[in-house]
């Protein structure tokens, strides 16, 4: 049978289509609007003190698009004007100084390609599998392109001489928001890579990521990764605020917590076939994708395996693993049309390898909320629908 | 290394030799050090610094001088805290409790409160002072902030109802979890998982399903699916279970008769209210901000959108889930006439047993007036 679409001239190709003002900021085509963050309204009180997550399952390529890269606002995301912005340097510093908007632009900028993963990220996965869907599961993370200045450089222009000896000092970071969401994080780390930014994939970040000024702690978790930025103070010791106390402290299963769990450790999903991604035709070629990223380095390689763990085969990373960075891989497999249990295990620089979720239980129990970075299993059926489970 | 590269702190290291070139690089250098500060920004005057650097520490540095009791800390959480955390810091809804779980961080879901879990009494302090009430930020004095982690401690049986909390006994308060906490030790604890040589094959005999997602049945299908389940997430831990199921279960549709409505409505029709009241009442509602939006795109949040209360029936809003007292009371006919709201507000769990709304009252007459004219101001 010809195909109407082929052989019927169609409207779009007799008539005309928008002229270029039509959209002044674009938006994705309509076709295209399932492909959004969802909440997850059980999970918190008030979507004020929240967190939503990026449809990653649609997603290809690593960039994530600002306007579906997740939330979490601990007081609501705030609109704070450019020339409203301040940022105060200040503690055991030489010099306390304030910033405003202007001034951050004339100081040498950098760019750099960082996820930023929320702690909590797979965390409902603790207990077993319960949400059915990568987004759900794996959500909380983006990965942008940002521009910005270094730390260092603004604290070295405040002056660190009076902070004396800095293998024990810290910084005490804090945002313009009600919450303030404020951390401590280790001098070391605060010279190392710590960006003040003011850009993401190009344009000015978006006001749910902090606008006009975030800070980006590359590979460490989300949660410092402070938005509307506005106060760095240097001291002698961390603060111990409720964010790095009450939260994002990993309970052990014999009631000890972990604290300062601050890095990311490596870890992947298959994004597709995944529970909101099925797989639509019959057997026969299929492309198995996903994304990995590790917060102590490079990604050098992903596994994946569709027996649930027995066998692993290497796939294909789409461009070398670069540092603190999500990575995309593919395997590029013939389809038998039957069921699959589908995982991927990522490995890193250092020459970590990322667990099952049994190894994980086995040292952290299962109330750590936090820093779930299990391999996760997807049973992809015959009819190629496909299911978030746990297996032996 | 990427630690930081500090020039030499003895200069006299520097010993300068007749070599001319030396002597240059060294000028430059200091140039170089001198010309890494860029001259940008301004100095922060001690009134900013004061303003902004809030943050206490567990050794008591950064807290101001002050003080608050047991009781005033009850008056006050009950005015500002209880409406999220309970009455006794019990917690409400899914917002956090802040008492009880004492010895339950080795079970199977930890209750991880101030008194069970926080190891340091200056973190409460801090966030309460800095961050709370929710909605309404840095609004608490010294004394109030005092007198409300004083309560909050007596919720955790810490203290006794005498007790008062000043900068000078801070560090005395002893928190029964200061020593439950270690430093990041996955680089040893979990030393196993560095392994260059992953298991390619014949990596397990066999392999069952033990768990499956859809049999839990929590992922949302669309934007309106409502959900409830006990699972364990970053902020539910320390919430209460979703009670909204239970109760939407329990509470009877209310019928409000339509002639009624109507009635009740054209009786309390009456002069647009006073525009210095109104005015005054804006700032009265801040209090009520936190549940509750009023104006353009209000939205329903903790409390109702109070868009056009005034003269309208009780349990007017389409989709909001009442208090089943509430529910009752609109089954009955009640509408918000001034005087009744006026009743309410007054002494909201008095006038309603078992009202959601956990708001102390509004004790003044002036305070009482001023908020219904402004809410009036805003009819549908």
């Amino acid at each position: 049978e010809p195909d109407p679409l082929i052989t019927e001239i169609q409207d779009w190709a007799a008539g005309l289509g928008d002229g270029v003002d039509a959209t002044p900021y674009g938006l994705p085509i309509k076709f295209e609007d399932d492909v959004v963050r969802r909440n997850v309204e059980w999970l918190t009180a008030d979507t004020i003190s929240s967190i939503n997550f990026t449809p990653i399952h649609a997603l290809d390529g690593t960039i994530t698009p600002a306007g579906c890269a997740f939330e979490r606002h601990h007081s609501g995301a705030i609109e704070l004007r450019k020339e409203d912005y301040r940022l105060m340097i200040n503690g055991l510093v030489d010099k306390p100084l304030i910033f405003n908007y202007a001034d951050l632009e004339r100081f040498p900028r950098e760019q750099h390609v960082y996820f930023c993963e929320c702690a909590a990220n797979t965390g409902m996965e603790w207990a077993g599998s319960q949400l059915n869907g990568a987004q759900f599961t794996h959500g909380m993370i983006h990965n942008m392109e940002y521009t910005g200045v270094p730390l260092r450089t603004l604290l070295e222009e405040a002056g660190l001489d009076a902070a004396g000896d800095l293998s024990d000092k810290w910084v005490y970071v804090e945002g313009a928001d009600a919450s303030s969401n404020g951390r401590s994080i280790p001098m070391e780390k605060a010279l190392d890579d710590v960006l003040v930014a003011f850009k993401a994939n190009g344009e000015a970040l978006r006001k749910e990521h902090g606008y006009p000024v975030r800070l980006v702690v590359p590979g460490w978790e989300g949660n410092m990764w402070v938005k509307w930025l506005r106060r760095v103070e240097v001291m002698d010791g961390p603060v111990e605020s409720r964010e790095e106390t009450s939260k994002y402290t990993d309970t052990l299963a014999d009631g000890t917590s972990r604290k300062w769990t601050w890095v990311m450790d490596a870890k992947s999903v298959v994004t597709s076939p995944s529970p909101q991604a099925p797989i639509t035709h019959g057997p026969g070629p299929l492309v198995i994708t996903g994304l990995a990223w590790s917060g102590r380095g490079a990604i050098t390689g992903v596994d994946v395996s569709i027996d649930g763990g027995k066998t692993w085969q290497p796939a294909r990373l789409a461009a070398p693993g670069t540092d603190k960075a999500l990575a995309r891989f593919y395997l590029d497999h013939v389809w038998d049309g039957s069921e699959m249990l589908l995982q991927s295990r990522a490995r890193d620089e250092t020459g970590y390898v990322q667990p099952t979720k049994a190894q994980l239980r086995e040292v952290r129990g299962e109330n750590s909320i936090y820093h779930n970075n299990c391999i996760q299993t997807w049973w992809v059926r015959e009819t190629g629908e496909a299911e978030n489970v746990e297996v032996s | 290394d990427h630690f930081v590269q500090s020039v030499p702190d003895n200069p006299s290291m520097w010993v300068a030799p007749a070599d001319s070139l030396f002597v240059s690089a060294a000028n430059a250098d200091s140039e170089a050090e001198a010309g890494a500060k860029f001259g940008l920004g301004r100095e922060a005057l001690p009134e900013e610094i004061a303003a902004w650097d809030l943050d206490v520490r567990p050794d008591g540095t950064g807290l101001p001088e002050g003080s608050g009791d047991v009781w005033t800390g009850d008056e006050l959480f009950a005015e500002h805290c209880a409406v999220c955390h309970g009455d006794f810091a019990e917690g409400r809804d899914n917002w956090p409790k802040l008492a009880g779980g004492k010895d339950t961080l080795a079970d199977k879901d930890p209750l991880k409160t101030v008194g069970s879990y926080w190891p340091y009494l200056s973190t409460a302090w801090d966030y309460v002072h800095r961050s709370m009430p929710f909605g309404n930020a840095q609004s608490l004095s010294a004394d109030d902030t005092y007198a409300i982690v004083a309560y909050i401690l007596y919720s955790n049986d810490l203290v006794d109802d005498d007790f008062t909390l000043s900068h000078e006994n801070f560090l005395d308060v002893e928190m029964p979890n200061a020593d439950g906490f270690i430093v990041d030790d996955r680089d040893t604890a979990e030393k196993h998982f560095w392994t260059d040589e992953p298991c390619m094959e014949n990596c397990k005999e066999s392999v069952e399903i033990t768990m499956r997602a859809a049999v839990l049945d929590v992922t949302p299908e669309d934007e309106s699916a409502e959900v409830e389940a006990s699972a364990t997430t970053e902020d539910q831990q320390e919430a209460s279970a979703v009670s909204a199921g239970a109760e939407k279960g329990e509470v009877e549709v209310a019928s409000v008769d339509a002639a009624a409505q109507t009635d009740a409505a054209e009786s309390t029709t009456m002069a647009a209210p006073d525009p210095e009241l109104v005015a005054a009442g804006e700032g009265v509602f801040r209090k009520c901000k936190s549940c509750h939006q009023v104006g353009d795109g209000a939205k329903n949040r903790t409390g109702p959108m109070l868009n056009g209360v005034v003269g309208a029936p009780a349990g007017h809003i389409e989709g909001f889930r009442y208090s089943k007292p509430l529910e009752k009371a609109a089954a009955g006919g009640l509408v918000w006439t001034p005087e009744e709201l006026r009743a309410f507000l007054a002494n909201p769990r008095g006038y309603m047993k078992g009202t959601k709304m956990s708001f102390a009252g509004l004790k003044k007459d002036e305070d009482l007036d001023a908020v219904i004219a402004y809410l009036q101001s805003f009819s549908q």
